[in-house]
């Protein structure tokens, strides 16, 4: 494989999770009424951050195993 | 409706999306050096990267929304749509037919055709895949515009070129690989945008039990038993006891056999994405790998629809209505997005209904410049030149084939009829698709002469049995009785259109069997090897540990998928 997937998915969510928890921390709270009361904006932003992590993760450990899917 | 204001951290996620898309089109397009790289990725994509590619490419703007409005429209019973009509088939396919497209080295579905049968029908089915690509991808992308026009006020005209422009540079930078590579960035983006939205609707209905609940008052509001809303298989019995108003045996045949096995056996758009793999295990994991995520989609795309026709019914005002007083139910997604989620999450949410629309655009386009450059230039234009040729008329063909899809989204605003006309004739084409590929693969008698004209048979027995019957409370003209006579009236149009399809199916499969009987075969067996099932030796999954054979994956992928469809009879 030519360019390893996982490093664009894994950067793309890790921005958007770090944006969302940022946004999450300083946003004013009448903005979650709509979301019943919960700061959705931190809660999903730190899902996104893990998962990220996780595509990161698997990237560069794949990326160091000859014979894995992102080693070639 | 009252436009939804984004605020500068939607538009900031929003244009993060669009730099990645482009970045991985530019990073990938120094690997494109043959034309195989364009079309067909160098056949290096691994099976679980193809898979998920194989799901988001069908992941287009009819899924989401229309989903979603379905759920709203009918409930429990969309789930027919995945459980029924999507799975079983793409277990066959990855389990039975995979062989033969990877193993006889097609290029494409209608390149199969042409080594099976012969020129003419292959011809036929390039030519009407190819019309039917770029009006589909022009279709999507009408939708986007005019949904971006409702929901945000955003200007109909900057959305197309906006959304024609992004998928243009990416495809012609990176080809198919570039389109699958973000059609598994879609993928995850469409999971974790709207994932939020369905737990925060649940937990405001109360849960599973509090949404059943309130859909036993839609139900009963609309005269149905009180699990219309929420069953999906206790209801189809008769007809006019479901809101789709379709019975078990049009149900099952129509849409679980025939449309759903023509459409994900036959259709290049899908099937490409499978060619593409790196090896035939990989190719005929690609539909299995991606049953698994697609049978869990209903709970991502269809219970929106069903919490939004629960709210509107308990708690009213929700969609807006249309002119003769019934919901929008093509608004219930986005409304609940607006409904729900906050600034921010907002952003994402409408982000991954834009990559919805563009992927199923993409996996149009791919297909289309594909079948265009192989099967009509390579073919009939200009045969015989270098490679370097047809990779250069590929690149062209993205171009000219979006200008072409722009061009239809616009004949679309100006003349809806025209769509609804090529909708329902591509309908009569595909629906006898099937027969021709089941016999085909599998009776090595099967002739070209059969196959073509099969296939016409077919074509033209959907039209007339469309043109002799009407659904319920439906006018003559183009919902059928075009031919002057009524001789039978449907319950519903989902339930004409599943009839048309068998109808269609039968007609096909009989005279290909009659015509290929009469005519002499002109393959020999040796021509036929790797084409036909009887002929091509058996593919090994023997040194293959048994965790990854497909057929155990087959299997657990069926048996689950029995497992939800009693779960939720």
């Amino acid at each position: 494989m030519k360019l390893d997937i996982r490093y664009p998915i894994g950067l793309m969510f890790g921005l958007f999770g770090l944006i969302l928890v940022v946004f999450g921390l300083t946003s004013s709270r009448a903005i979650y009424a709509a979301s019943l009361g919960i700061d959705v904006n931190l809660w999903w932003g730190l899902v996104l951050l893990v998962f990220g992590g996780v595509m990161l993760a698997f990237a560069i450990r794949g990326g160091r195993r000859p014979g894995s899917p992102g080693a070639d | 409706m009252q436009h939804i204001q984004l605020g500068p951290i939607d538009y900031t996620i929003l244009i993060v999306y669009f730099a990645f898309v482009l970045g991985i089109g530019w990073v990938l397009r120094r690997f494109i050096k043959s034309s195989e790289d364009f079309f067909l990725s160098g056949r290096s994509i691994p099976a679980w990267i193809a898979g998920l590619a194989f799901i988001s490419a069908n992941l287009g703007a009819q899924e989401v929304i229309g989903m979603g409005a379905s759920g709203a429209k009918y409930g429990m019973m969309t789930s027919h749509f995945y459980w029924l009509g999507a799975i079983p088939a793409m277990v066959f396919v990855g389990v039975f037919m995979m062989p033969f497209y990877y193993g006889s080295r097609a290029r494409s579905v209608p390149e199969y055709l042409k080594l099976r049968f012969d020129e003419k029908t292959r011809g036929f089915n390039a030519m009407t895949f190819a019309v039917m690509t770029i009006f589909s991808s022009g279709i999507s992308m009408y939708a986007l515009a005019k949904l971006l026009e409702l929901v945000l006020g955003w200007d109909f005209n900057a959305s197309i070129i906006l959304s024609a422009l992004i998928v243009l540079i990416y495809i012609f930078l990176g080809g198919l690989t570039s389109a699958i590579y973000n059609e598994v960035l879609q993928f995850f983006l469409i999971v974790l945008g709207f994932l939020p939205l369905v737990l925060l609707g649940l937990k405001d209905v109360g849960g599973w039990s509090g949404l059943t609940a309130k859909l036993h008052v839609v139900a009963t509001q609309s005269g149905f038993a009180p699990g219309a809303w929420s069953d999906s298989w206790a209801h189809v019995g008769n007809a006019h006891a479901n809101p789709m108003g379709v019975e078990w045996f049009g149900l099952i045949m129509g849409l679980g056999f025939v449309l759903s096995f023509g459409y994900w056996c036959t259709d290049f758009l899908v099937i490409q994405r499978a060619m593409a793999a790196d090896s035939m295990t990989a190719a005929r994991r690609t539909p299995l790998l991606a049953a698994i995520p697609k049978m869990l989609f209903p709970f991502l795309v269809i219970v929106p629809g069903m919490i939004a026709i629960a709210l509107q019914v308990t708690r009213g005002g929700l969609l807006p209505l249309e002119a003769n007083g019934t919901p929008n139910y093509n608004l219930a997604v986005p409304v609940l997005l607006a409904h729900y989620l906050p600034t921010g999450l907002l952003g994402l949410g409408l982000t991954a209904l834009m990559a919805s629309f563009m992927s199923g655009m993409a996996g149009n386009v791919t297909a289309f410049n594909t079948v265009w450059t192989y099967d009509i230039y390579q073919s009939y234009i200009k045969p015989g030149r270098p490679d370097r040729h047809y990779l250069r008329m590929g690149q062209a063909a993205t171009v000219f084939g979006i200008l072409l899809s722009v061009a239809a989204a616009y004949v679309t605003t100006r003349f809806n009829n025209i769509m609804d006309m090529l909708q329902l004739v591509f309908a009569f084409v595909n629906a006898p698709l099937f027969a021709t590929f089941l016999l085909g693969m599998f009776w090595k008698r099967t002739t070209g002469h059969g196959a073509f004209f099969g296939l016409l048979i077919g074509t033209l027995t959907a039209a007339v049995h469309d043109g002799l019957v009407l659904p319920l409370g439906d006018h003559v003209g183009l919902k059928g009785g075009y031919l002057g006579a009524v001789l039978h009236v449907y319950p519903s149009e989902m339930a004409q259109n599943f009839w048309t399809a068998i109808f269609a199916w039968t007609a096909c499969f009989v005279a290909t069997i009659v015509i290929s009987l009469l005519t002499t075969r002109k393959k020999s067996d040796d021509d036929l090897k790797g084409l036909v099932y009887s002929l091509t030796p058996r593919v090994r999954d023997r040194d293959l540990p048994w965790y990854k054979q497909p057929a155990t994956l087959a299997v657990l992928v069926l048996v689950l998928t029995l497992v939800l469809n009693v779960i939720f009879w």
